[in-house]
C-alpha cells in the first residue's frame, strides 16, 4: 500500500501546537472532576459543596496558595522523574522508594555534620538525597540491562524494600530488645523517628510560618528547565529520545543502549531523591516511617498529565498541588472523604492516557497517531 | 534459524516447564523428610520445613497463584495486566462489603455469596481494563496502572471502618486423604478456596493446550493476524480473557477476606498483585510453572512468619519482612533468554483496513 | 505495448468465471489503493496478478479474501454476488489465502496452525491426532511432505510454506491465492511449487499467483493481469508476452532490466573475516566458521535464503552482534567486537540495514533528524553540550535534494514518506558522509522500480569510486545483477564463493539449497 506523500501539511506554529497539547490534559482534568461529582452524587454526597470547599483550600487565602505549593513542590520532582524515564520508553514506578531512599540519606547527613556552613551543609544534605535516589533508580536499570528484569516489577519490589529500608533506620527497637535503628532519635523514646535536621542543613523559608513555603520551590523550577533543556537540547537527550523511539536503530547509530538506560533510570531515580531531600530538609525537617510512599502513584498520573514534556509536568503538578493542598479542607467543609481526591487522580490518568475516551465524551475529530499514549508496553525481559 | 533438533528441542522443555518445578517439588522433598524422620528434633529445620511452614506457604501461594493465573490468561491473549493488584484489591472489598451486609444469612450462603461478588467486581474490573485496551487504545501497562489507582482510590472512599464481617471460610477436611501424615494435613486439610484455586491450576492448563478456546487464545497472544486470517476474532478473544483474568484476581481477593484475614483492611493485598506477575514471568507464562514460581514466593512469605514467630532477634526484623520481595527481585533477574512471553503481548491489534 | 483486452474476456479452454472482481475501488485515508478493478477467474486456472511494490496488488487480494471491504464494487464466486465480513466467510466461500508474510504461528506445531480457527473437537479436548491424519492424507495427494508435528520456527521457510498451503486445502479451498510465495525459495524450491501448483491446476483448483518476477509468469501462467498504481492497466497471454514489454507495462514506461556497470577493477583487502562464529538470540549457532573477503571497488554479493545466517553476518561486521570466535579486519585494523561507533567511525564503514522501519530509522523523528541519526554527536550538529538545529536542517536539505528523497519539507516525519524515499533518506544518510566500506542489505525491499534503479546506480556508482561493497540479499535476481562475486549462505556457512561469470542462477539455486557444487557438477 502506498503511503500519503503529502499528509503533514498543517501549519504548526508555536502557539497552535501549545494550545493542542493542552487541549487533552485540560478536558481529561474536566472530565474526571464531572466523573468525580457523578461518584459523589451517587454515594450521597454533595459535590457542589466538596468542589467549594477544594477551591477554598487550595486558593481561597494565602495559607491555601502556600498550602497548593508546598504539595506541588515533590509533585513536580517525581513528575519529572517518571516523564523522564518515560522519554526512554521507561517505566519507574518506583518514585516513592527513590523518594524514601533520598529522605533517609539526606536526613543522614542533616542531622550529622554540626558546625559545618549552610552553604556547605545543604547542598552536602540534598545532594546526598539526590545520591540516595539515583542508587535506588539506577539498581532496575542495571538489572533491566544485565539480567533482562522488567523494571516495572523491580521499581514497586524496591519501593517495598525501601520502605521497610527506611522503617529500619529509625526503628525505636522492641520489646525484646532488637537494635535500634542507626538514625534512631535517643530521646524520642518508643517513637520511630529522626532526630531534627541541623539549623544548617535546613532549606531557608522563602515565607516563614504559618505559610511554610520554602526556597525548595526554585530548585523544582529549576529541576524541570533543566530536564527540558536536557532531553530537547542536548545530544544525551537525543540519544535518550532515540532509544525511547526505537531500540534497534538507537544501537544501529552507535548509540550505547545499556548505558542510556542506566543513566536514565538513576537520573529519574535522582530526581525523586530530591524529592524526598527536599521534603525533609525544608518541611518535616526528620524523617519517619510514614514520610514515605506518599508520591506513591502520583508522579505516574502527574507525568502523563504533563504529556511528559517538563513544562506540562509543572502545570500537572500545580494542579495536583491544589487538589491535595484543598483535600483536608473539603473534607472539613463538606464531609465529603478527602479520598474522593484519589479517584479524581485515577480517572485524569484514565482520561488523559486515552485521549479516545475524551474525544469520544468531547465529540472532538480524530487526530492522527499524535494520539497514541506513550508507549511503555514492552514486553516482560524475555530475549 | 532451520533445523537444530536435539537444541531446540530442549529449548521447547524448558521455554514450556521452567526450572520452577523443580524448586517447589524439592520443597516437597524436605518438608517430607523433616517430619517424619528424627530430623524435626533440629529448632532450625523445623522452623524451615515444619507442619506449620508448610502451612502458611500454601496459605501465602493461594493469592499468588490465583493472581498468576489471572495474569496467564491475560497475557496469553496478548493482553499485559500489572493491574492484577488491583483487581485483587476490589474483589476483596466487593467481598467484604457482600459479607457485611448479608451478615444476617446462613453462613455458607452468605459466604459463598461474597464469593461471587468478588469474582463478578474482578471481573468487571478485568472488563474495564480490556475497554481501556482495545477499544480506547490505551497503553496496557498505564490502563493497568490506572486501576490500580482507581481500586485504591474507591476501596479507600467507600470503606467504612465499622463494619465487621462475621465469621469466614474454615477448613473441610477431605475424608481418608487429610490423614496421610505430612501432606494430608498441609493439602487435605483446607478451607475451600485453597481447594479451588488448585484445581484451577489444572483447569487452566487442560484448557489453554488442549481445548479450542486455549488453542485460540493462544493463537490471539502469538500472532493475532494468523488468528484473523482464520476468522478468529481476536479483540473478542481478549475480552473474555481479560475478564476470566479480573476474575481470577477478584477470586484471589475473596480468599484475603473470606478466607484467610476475614476482615477487609485498607491496601490489604501489599503487593501480592505484582508479586504474582513475578510468578507468571517466573512460570514462564505455563500454569503449572506458576504454581512452582508461586510456591517459591509463598514460602518465602512464610519464612518471614516462621521466623518472626521463633523469635529471631539477632536481624532487624524489616529485613526479614524485606524477604519476599527481594526474592521476588532476584527470580526476575537473570531471566535472560530463559522466559519467552506472548509474542504479540501489548500491541493495539488492527486489521490494516481499518486504520 | 499491447493494448488492453477487456478483463472479462473468456480465454479458450479455461472453465466457468469462478471468482468475478468487479468495479473494485478502495479508498484509504490519503490514497486510493485500488481503483475501479475487474478480474476474472476461471476454474482450473492459474492468473498470474502482476505488479511493482505498491500497485495494489495485496490490497485487491485482501479484499478477496475478505480482511478489506472494498469501498465500491461487488465480488462474485461461482457467479453469484457475495459480501464477506471477514476471513471466515472467504473460507466458508471456499477461498484460500497463502500470504506473503507467513500467517503462522511460530511457537506452535503444524497440526495446530493447521486447524486452527477450524477445529475438530472430541469431548471438548481437540482431535489432534484426527487432524494429523487427514494432514498426512493431504500432503500425500499434493505431494508436499510436512510432519504435523513438528514445530513451526523449527521448519525451514519452503516447508512452511507448504504448511500455508495445506492449512487452505485443510479447509477446502477451491480458489487458491498465493501472495509473492516465490519470494523465499530457491530457484529449485520454486520448480518444485510450480509442480504442485500444476498438480493443483489439474485437480480443478483456480490459482491466482500474485509476483514481480516476470521471468516466473511466463513460465506458469494462463493469462496474465497487469496492476499499476492502484488500476487494472492490461491483460496478457504469456505465450505472446516478452519481459520487455510486460516490464513496460507494469512500470509504465521502459524498464532497462539490467544494471548497466563496467567489470570491476578491485584493489586491496578492505574487510577480511576468519572463522568467524556468531549465536542466534536463542543461543543457536547462526555463523560457522565464515571467511570471506571484500575488496576495494567490488560488489561482493551474498545469495541465500533468508535465515541461512545472512543478518547475522551484517550484524557481526557492524559491531551489532558478538562473534564468538574468529576475527573482522576492516582495512587491516582489527575490528572484532568492536563498539558499532568505533567502526562507523574508524573502519569509515555505512550500513543501509535489512528493515528500514526497525534499524534504519525512526519513525517518529523529522526527515532532518533521521538524516543526522549516526552523526548527531559530531560537529557541526552537536557543539558537545548542545545540538545545533539550523545545521541539522541545512544538512538535511542538502541531502533530500541530492539523493532525491521526495518529503514535502525536512520537518515531515520519516513516518509520512512513502517507502521508497524512506529508503532514499536512508541511502542518503549512509551515502552522503565519507566512506571506505559499504554494507548493504536488502537494499530494494518492498519498494518501487524507480527507487530501486536509484539505489542500484548509486551502489554501482560508490564501487566505481574504489568503496568495497558487500550486498546482501534475498532476491537472487539482484544478486545476479549487481555483484562482480557471489557467496553464497547455507546454514550458516558460505557454500562457496564465485565469481560473477562463473555463477548460474541453477547452480546458486542448488548452493543456496545445501547441494554442494561437487555433486551438482557430478549430476550435470
Amino acid at each position: 500500500m502506498r503511503r500519503p506523500v503529502l499528509a503533514t501539511a498543517s501549519p504548526t506554529t508555536g502557539i497552535a501546537r501549545t494550545l493542542r497539547a493542552l487541549l487533552i490534559p485540560s478536558l481529561a482534568l474536566l472530565a474526571a472532576l464531572l466523573a468525580g461529582a457523578v461518584v459523589m452524587i451517587l454515594s450521597g454526597d454533595d459535590p457542589m459543596a466538596a468542589y467549594g470547599g477544594l477551591f477554598k483550600g487550595a486558593f481561597g487565602d494565602g495559607k491555601g496558595w502556600a498550602r497548593t505549593i508546598r504539595k506541588t513542590i515533590p509533585f513536580v520532582l517525581t513528575g519529572l522523574s517518571v516523564a523522564l524515564a518515560f522519554k526512554v520508553s521507561l517505566f519507574n514506578i518506583g518514585a516513592s522508594g527513590q523518594f524514601v531512599m533520598g529522605s533517609v540519606f539526606a536526613v543522614a547527613v542533616g542531622i550529622n555534620f554540626e558546625g559545618l556552613p549552610v552553604y556547605v551543609h545543604l547542598p552536602l544534605a540534598l545532594i546526598a538525597g539526590i545520591a540516595g535516589g539515583l542508587l535506588w533508580g539506577a539498581i532496575p536499570g542495571i538489572l533491566k540491562v544485565y539480567t533482562g528484569a522488567h523494571e516495572v516489577i523491580v521499581t514497586i519490589m524496591l519501593n517495598y524494600v525501601a520502605s521497610l529500608l527506611g522503617g529500619w533506620t529509625v526503628y525505636a527497637g522492641g520489646t525484646q530488645g532488637q537494635t535500634p535503628g542507626p538514625l534512631w532519635d535517643r530521646t524520642a523514646g518508643a517513637i520511630s523517628e529522626t532526630p531534627d535536621v541541623l539549623h544548617s542543613a535546613q532549606i531557608p523559608w522563602l515565607f516563614g510560618p504559618p505559610y511554610r513555603v520554602h526556597y525548595g520551590v526554585f530548585l523544582a523550577l529549576a529541576a524541570a528547565i533543566l530536564v527540558w533543556w536536557l532531553i530537547f537540547k542536548t545530544p544525551l537527550g537525543f540519544e535518550m529520545r532515540t532509544v525511547g523511539h526505537n531500540m534497534r536503530a538507537a544501537r544501529y547509530a552507535g548509540i550505547r543502549v545499556n548505558f542510556t538506560i542506566i543513566l536514565t533510570m538513576a537520573l529519574a531515580g535522582g530526581l525523586a531523591g530530591l524529592a524526598g531531600a527536599i521534603e525533609t530538609l525544608g518541611l518535616n525537617h526528620k524523617f519517619a516511617p510514614e514520610f514515605g510512599g506518599a508520591v506513591g502513584f502520583d508522579g505516574i498520573t502527574v507525568a502523563l498529565l504533563g504529556q511528559t514534556h517538563p513544562i506540562g509536568v509543572l502545570l500537572a503538578a500545580f494542579m495536583f498541588g491544589a487538589l491535595d493542598g484543598g483535600a483536608a479542607t473539603m473534607q472539613f467543609e463538606s464531609g465529603v472523604p478527602a479520598d474522593i481526591i484519589q479517584i479524581i487522580q485515577a480517572l485524569v490518568l484514565a482520561f488523559v492516557a486515552a485521549p479516545l475516551i475524551i474525544r469520544l465524551i468531547f465529540r472532538l475529530r480524530p487526530q492522527s497517531q499524535e494520539d497514541a499514549g506513550s508507549a511503555v508496553s514492552t514486553s516482560w525481559g524475555g530475549t | 534459524m532451520s533445523k537444530n533438533g536435539p537444541v531446540s528441542a530442549f529449548h521447547r522443555l524448558r521455554r514450556r516447564y521452567g526450572n520452577t518445578m523443580i524448586v517447589a517439588l524439592a520443597l516437597v522433598v524436605m518438608a517430607v523428610l523433616v517430619n517424619v524422620t528424627p530430623l524435626k528434633e533440629q529448632t532450625w529445620l523445623r522452623v524451615l520445613f515444619g507442619i506449620s511452614a508448610l502451612n502458611f506457604t500454601l496459605r501465602a501461594t493461594v493469592p499468588l497463584v490465583l493472581g498468576a493465573l489471572s495474569g496467564i490468561l491475560c497475557e496469553r491473549s496478548g493482553i499485559i495486566n500489572i493491574g492484577i493488584e488491583g483487581m485483587m484489591l476490589a474483589g476483596a472489598f466487593a467481598g467484604f462489603v457482600a459479607k457485611t451486609s448479608t451478615n444476617h444469612w446462613p453462613l455458607a450462603a452468605s459466604l459463598i455469596f461474597s464469593v461471587v461478588a468478588a469474582v463478578a467486581v474482578g471481573g468487571l474490573m478485568g472488563a474495564v481494563h480490556a475497554l481501556f485496551s482495545i477499544r480506547f487504545r490505551m497503553d496496557q501497562i498505564i490502563s493497568g496502572t490506572v486501576i490500580i489507582i482507581l481500586a485504591l482510590g474507591t476501596t479507600s472512599y467507600l470503606y467504612n471502618r465499622d463494619a465487621i464481617a462475621e465469621g469466614k471460610f474454615s477448613s473441610i477436611p477431605i475424608p481418608g486423604l487429610a490423614h496421610i501424615p505430612v501432606i494430608g494435613p498441609v493439602l487435605f486439610d483446607n478451607p475451600p478456596i485453597t481447594y479451588l484455586a488448585l484445581i484451577m491450576v489444572v483447569v487452566v492448563h487442560l484448557g489453554l493446550f488442549y481445548t479450542r478456546w486455549g488453542l485460540r487464545t493462544r493463537a490471539v497472544g502469538e500472532h493475532p493476524r494468523a488468528a484473523d486470517t482464520v476468522g478468529i476474532n481476536v479483540n473478542r478473544y481478549r475480552y473474555i480473557n481479560t475478564s476470566l483474568g479480573g476474575m481470577l484476581a477478584g477470586l484471589a481477593g475473596a480468599f484475603l477476606v473470606l478466607e484467610a484475614v476475614g476482615q477487609f483492611q485498607e491496601g490489604m493485598t501489599a503487593g501480592r498483585g505484582f508479586i504474582s506477575l513475578a510468578a507468571m514471568i517466573f512460570g514462564n507464562w505455563n500454569p503449572v510453572g506458576a504454581l512452582g514460581a508461586a510456591t517459591l514466593f509463598g514460602y518465602t512469605q512464610a519464612l518471614q512468619n516462621e521466623l518472626l514467630l521463633a523469635g529471631v532477634t539477632q536481624v532487624p526484623r524489616q529485613f526479614i519482612s524485606m524477604l519476599p520481595y527481594v526474592v521476588t527481585i532476584v527470580a526476575v533477574s537473570g531471566l535472560v533468554g530463559r522466559v519467552r512471553p506472548p509474542a504479540a503481548e501489548g500491541k493495539v491489534y488492527e486489521t490494516e483496513g481499518s486504520a | 505495448m499491447t493494448e488492453a483486452q477487456p478483463a472479462q474476456a473468456r480465454q479458450p479452454g479455461a472453465g466457468a468465471p469462478k471468482l468475478e472482481a468487479l468495479g473494485i475501488t478502495k479508498l484509504f485515508p490519503g490514497v486510493v489503493a485500488n481503483k475501479d478493478i475487474d478480474l476474472t477467474l476461471h476454474e482450473g486456472e492459474i492468473l498470474a496478478l502482476l505488479g511493482e511494490n505498491g500497485a495494489g496488488k495485496s490490497t485487491l487480494m485482501n479484499i478477496i479474501y475478505g480482511l478489506y471491504q472494498p469501498t465500491e464494487g461487488q465480488i462474485r464466486v461461482d457467479g453469484s454476488p457475495v459480501v464477506m465480513h471477514s476471513p471466515r466467510d472467504a473460507i466458508d466461500l471456499g477461498i484460500g489465502m497463502v500470504h506473503q508474510h507467513f500467517q503462522l504461528v511460530p511457537v506452535m506445531s503444524v497440526v495446530d496452525n493447521i486447524m486452527l480457527g477450524s477445529e475438530t473437537v472430541d469431548r471438548g479436548l481437540l482431535d489432534r491426532q484426527g487432524v494429523s491424519a487427514r494432514i498426512q492424507e493431504l500432503s500425500q495427494r499434493y505431494n508436499m511432505a510436512v510432519d504435523p508435528n513438528s514445530i513451526i520456527e523449527d521448519l525451514p521457510v519452503g516447508v512452511q510454506q507448504r504448511v500455508e498451503i495445506l492449512k487452505a486445502l485443510y479447509r477446502n479451498a477451491e480458489i487458491l491465492i498465493l501472495d509473492e510465495p516465490t519470494s523465499v525459495l530457491t530457484p529449485q524450491e520454486i520448480e518444485g511449487l510450480f509442480e504442485v501448483m500444476e498438480l493443483l491446476r489439474s485437480q480443478g483448483k483456480s490459482i491466482i499467483f500474485i509476483t514481480h518476477k516476470l521471468k516466473e509468469v511466463l513460465r506458469i501462467a494462463d493469462r496474465i493481469a497487469v496492476l499499476r498504481r492502484g488500476e487494472m492497466v492490461g491483460e496478457a497471454d504469456p505465450a505472446a508476452a516478452s519481459q520487455e514489454n510486460l516490464a513496460a507495462l507494469m512500470v509504465g514506461r521502459k524498464v532497462t532490466l539490467e544494471v548497466e556497470k563496467e567489470p570491476a577493477s578491485a584493489g586491496d583487502v578492505l574487510l577480511q573475516l576468519r572463522d568467524i562464529d556468531a549465536y542466534t538470540d536463542l543461543g543457536e549457532p547462526a555463523l560457522r566458521s565464515v571467511s570471506l573477503d571484500v575488496r576495494a571497488g567490488e560488489i561482493v554479493g551474498v545469495a541465500g535464503v533468508q535465515g541461512n545466517g545472512q543478518t547475522e553476518l551484517v550484524e557481526v561486521v557492524t559491531g551489532l552482534r558478538p562473534a564468538a570466535g574468529g576475527s573482522v579486519l576492516i582495512n587491516s585494523v582489527d575490528m572484532t567486537n568492536a563498539s558499532p561507533r568505533r567502526i562507523t567511525e574508524e573502519g569509515a564503514i555505512c550500513h543501509v540495514p535489512e528493515d528500514r522501519h526497525m534499524y534504519g530509522m525512526v519513525d517518529a523523528y523529522s526527515v532532518a533528524d533521521n538524516l543526522v541519526l549516526s552523526s548527531y554527536y559530531k560537529k557541526p550538529f552537536s557543539s558537545g553540550l548542545t545540538m545545533n538545529q539550523q545545521a541539522i536542517a541545512q544538512h538535511a536539505e542538502e541531502l533530500v535534494a541530492r539523493f532525491d528523497v521526495r518529503t514535502p519539507s525536512v520537518r515531515a516525519s520519516g513516518a509520512s514518506l512513502s517507502g521508497g524515499n524512506q529508503q532514499k533518506m536512508v541511502v542518503a544518510r549512509e551515502f552522503g558522509r565519507p566512506i571506505r566500506l559499504l554494507v548493504a542489505a536488502q537494499p530494494t525491499r518492498g519498494i518501487d522500480v524507480g527507487s530501486i534503479e536509484f539505489i542500484h546506480s548509486q551502489i554501482v556508482a560508490k564501487r566505481d569510486e574504489g568503496i568495497a561493497v558487500l550486498l546482501v540479499s534475498y532476491e537472487l535476481d539482484e544478486i545476479m545483477a549487481l555483484s562482480d562475486r557471489i557467496a553464497v549462505m547455507f546454514h550458516g556457512r558460505i557454500s562457496a564463493i564465485l565469481p560473477r561469470g562463473q555463477a548460474t542462477r541453477e547452480k546458486i539455486g542448488l548452493l543456496m539449497a545445501g547441494v554442494s557444487v561437487e555433486d551438482e557438477t557430478n549430476a550435470l
